[in-house]
């Protein structure tokens, strides 16, 4: 059976989705519904199978070097710059495409309810079988090029999905800022390729990784300088500090692309990313240190913006882009596995979160201030229930969630690691206790009190199952990797030592981390415990603060997500505007023009002699021969 | 009367004519008579070179004034076919008033 398994090829996990893509692209049009959600669905569904059988050969017969590498064809082949169409499956890469292939076909399959009455019916999955193609091409990617080819793709599937309902022009907008915003962080990204090619002389991952271990010592400018620029690109795709303002206005689009590619899958490709140059960032302690602050400041800041939003998308979005901060703070700190961990189990309860929200959105008639819904946890109770699910394991309370193993593996890396220090997991703890808060802030607002809003669709069976579903996830997915206290199982982290370095502990003693965790656990209740009084018992305290100067400043300020849009617009966007404005006359064409305009008086001016007399030509004639003698003559 | 007197006198009949011929040309604006000074330029200029030969006692001058002659009276043939034609469309003779090729 094992060896059966293995002859199933790598390729085929991201090539069902790409086939899908082709099929709706060429004649989606003219298949009826269900055929375009059977193609739309079945072809991510199969590559969730065969990423199932290719995951058990892996489990079963693991490689050597715990890779397995699959050479397509060459792809470029220029003097010695050699590129493979290769696929490599490593641990963190088979973490990734189990992700990726089966958070995606539960999204898939809850989008052909939520989208059934849209008129880009199969537009749509076809946007959605070539992001995930992309997605998976990027995590199995063989080399940094290969990787850059789907980094891009998923960033133009981005685009095309936020602004996926066109004919409003803020949906528009909202595609173009995420698309030029990443654009930033992905040129940085490019320029660090380019550096590891012109030093290394390749861009295959491992052998640029080996290569820069033997070559460039810990601390040196060039390490530093690459790990930096990688660093850029990541910020920019992972929407974290300063590049992250593009996030929450991607809620433009469909929920369903809201969860796959803006919380589960796209945004976590920068911590794939570092995960993957981890060798770079090993040997730049700078850069290590940056990744960290990056993730802390991160993670505080859009905690804090979350807590305001009235949009429920929006609050969901700020709490991705805190989520994602303390992925970058486990990488910072040296916790990889724990960063993908984390990784993994965000996966399930923010897509669980966006979906359960998106079938509040479609029973509320899209509306989506959480203000304006109330007392739904009657009406929806399949809803209710797991979303409630996802907001405690995305507040991670202690034990019962997977959120919470992950979280307190990375926190008590903050702490204890050998790059860790106590003011990161205080930033991680504060961010705990704020979680905590707007999670719970959600659910007490939205699912408790009085009804608010009329429900006029009831979820059927295709958004209840992936709600189930990713709600069971959110709960067990954690108890692959549990603390000593708690059984101790190391499964997760034994699957990808073969892949990541584990982390250079600092402290070891047990006893300051269950006293860390017992901490984190309290923080984490009173922030619930601040929820339900704040929100779900009748208080006058909200109303209070928010009318004193001080708090309505604070919450318009964070609201806005600490005024990075405006700060943007008057640095970038206006100047920019005005140099556009300035140069809207084509100033630089003036030398051209110039000349040409010379040219024309010439012309005229020449054109002027030939006024068609023959005697003025004669007279030229004789002019001319008279000149002419007189010079032969008189020299 | 010596060679060097005769080609002196010559040249002077010659460039008057030719100066003559050139003054009809760009002064008359009839078309007709704007080609009989051209002719008369034409002698001049064929008078030059048969003085010319009669001061070297050589045969090449009078040999190059046969030449003048026999393109004068296909320039005049061209010339005469031309005029035709601008004065049964132009009906006028008037060399300025055919200058449909100006700039």
């Amino acid at each position: 059976m094992g060896d059966l398994l293995c002859s199933l090829p790598i390729w085929l996990v991201p090539a069902l989705p790409a086939l899908g893509f082709l099929v709706l692209a060429v004649i989606g049009g003219q298949l009826p519904r269900r055929w375009a959600a059977v193609i739309g669905t079945g072809s991510v569904g199969l590559s969730a199978a065969a990423t199932l059988g290719v995951a058990a050969c892996f489990l079963r017969h693991p490689p050597a070097g715990g890779v397995r590498i699959e050479t397509l064809w060459t792809w470029i082949d220029v003097g010695s710059f050699e590129i493979g169409f290769s696929l490599a499956l490593d641990a963190l890469s088979l973490v990734m495409i189990f992700v990726v292939s089966f958070v995606g076909f539960l999204i898939h399959l809850y989008s052909t309810e939520y989208m059934a009455d849209d008129e880009g019916f199969s537009r749509f999955f076809a946007y959605m079988n070539l992001f995930v193609a992309f997605m998976l091409m990027l995590v199995l990617a063989d080399n940094l090029f290969l990787l850059y080819l789907g980094w891009e793709g998923v960033g133009l599937c981005s685009y095309l999905l936020i602004g996926f309902w066109y004919t409003d022009a803020a949906n528009g907008a909202a595609a173009q800022k995420a698309f030029i915003v990443t654009r930033v962080g992905d040129t940085a990204m490019a320029v660090a390729l380019l550096l590891l090619f012109k030093h290394a002389g390749t861009l295959d991952v491992r052998q640029a990784m080996a290569w820069a271990t033997e070559n460039w010592a810990p601390g040196s400018t060039m390490a530093v300088v690459v790990a930096l620029l990688l660093l850029g690109g990541a910020v920019g795709k992972s929407a974290q500090l300063p590049l992250q303002t593009w996030l929450p206005d991607a809620m433009a689009g469909p929920t369903p692309v809201s969860a796959l590619i803006h919380a589960a899958t796209m945004v976590t490709a920068g911590v794939y990313l570092i995960a993957r140059t981890h060798a770079v960032f090993l040997l730049a302690p700078p850069a290590m240190t940056a990744v960290a602050v990056v993730g802390a400041a991160t993670l505080l800041l859009a905690g804090c913006s979350a807590l305001v939003q009235t949009d429920i998308k929006r609050v969901l979005a700020y709490s991705t882009i805190s989520q994602i901060g303390y992925m970058f703070l486990g990488l910072g700190v040296g916790a990889w596995s724990a960063a993908v961990f984390h990784l993994m189990t965000h996966a399930f309860f923010k897509a669980l979160l966006f979906l359960a929200a998106g079938a509040v959105i479609l029973a509320l008639h899209h509306e989506q201030d959480i203000f304006k819904m109330g007392g739904l946890r009657k009406r929806l109770p399949a809803v209710f229930w797991t979303f409630l699910l996802g907001s405690a394991s995305l507040a991670a309370l202690p034990v019962v969630t997977a959120g919470f193993y992950s979280k307190d593996l990375i926190l008590w890396a903050a702490w204890a690691s050998s790059a860790g220090a106590p003011w990161l997991w205080a930033a991680g703890a504060i961010g705990a206790l704020l979680t905590a808060f707007y999670s719970f802030r959600l659910v007490f607002i939205v699912f408790f009190g009085d009804e608010k809003g009329h429900v006029d669709h009831r979820p059927g069976l295709k958004i209840v199952l992936p709600l189930a579903v990713l709600a069971a996830l959110s709960v067990v997915g954690g108890f692959v990797e549990t603390p000593g206290w708690l059984g101790h199982v190391t499964a997760f982290s034994h699957l990808t030592e073969s892949a990541l370095p584990a982390v250079d502990w600092a402290v070891t003693d047990h006893h300051v981390e269950h006293r860390l965790q017992a901490v984190v656990a309290g923080i984490t209740l009173l922030g619930v415990l601040a929820a339900y009084l704040l929100y779900l018992r009748p208080s006058s305290i909200p109303a209070a603060v928010k009318a004193t100067a001080l708090g309505a400043w604070l919450s318009r300020f964070w609201l806005s997500g600490w005024g990075f849009d405006a700060l943007y617009d008057r640095l970038f966007i206006r100047p920019f505007k005005g140099l556009a404005h300035l140069l809207r006359g084509d100033p630089f064409d003036e030398i051209s023009a110039t000349v040409a305009r010379v040219a024309e008086s010439g012309h005229s001016a020449l054109s002027r002699t030939q006024n068609g007399r023959i005697r003025t030509y004669a007279f030229g004639i004789g002019v001319g021969a008279v000149i002419a003698a007189a010079i032969v003559v008189l020299t | 009367m010596t060679a060097a007197v005769l080609l002196g006198h010559g040249l002077v009949i010659a460039s008057a004519l030719f100066v003559i011929g050139l003054v009809g040309v760009l002064v008359r604006r009839n078309l007709l008579f704007q080609l009989l000074s051209i002719e008369i330029m034409l002698n001049a200029a064929g008078m030059a070179f048969v003085i010319a030969g009669a001061r070297w006692g050589q045969a090449d001058g009078q040999v190059m004034f046969i030449f003048i002659l026999v393109m004068a009276a296909a320039e005049v043939a061209v010339g005469l076919a031309l005029l035709l034609r601008v004065s049964r469309q132009v009906r006028d003779l008037d060399g300025d008033a055919v200058s449909a090729m100006r700039g």
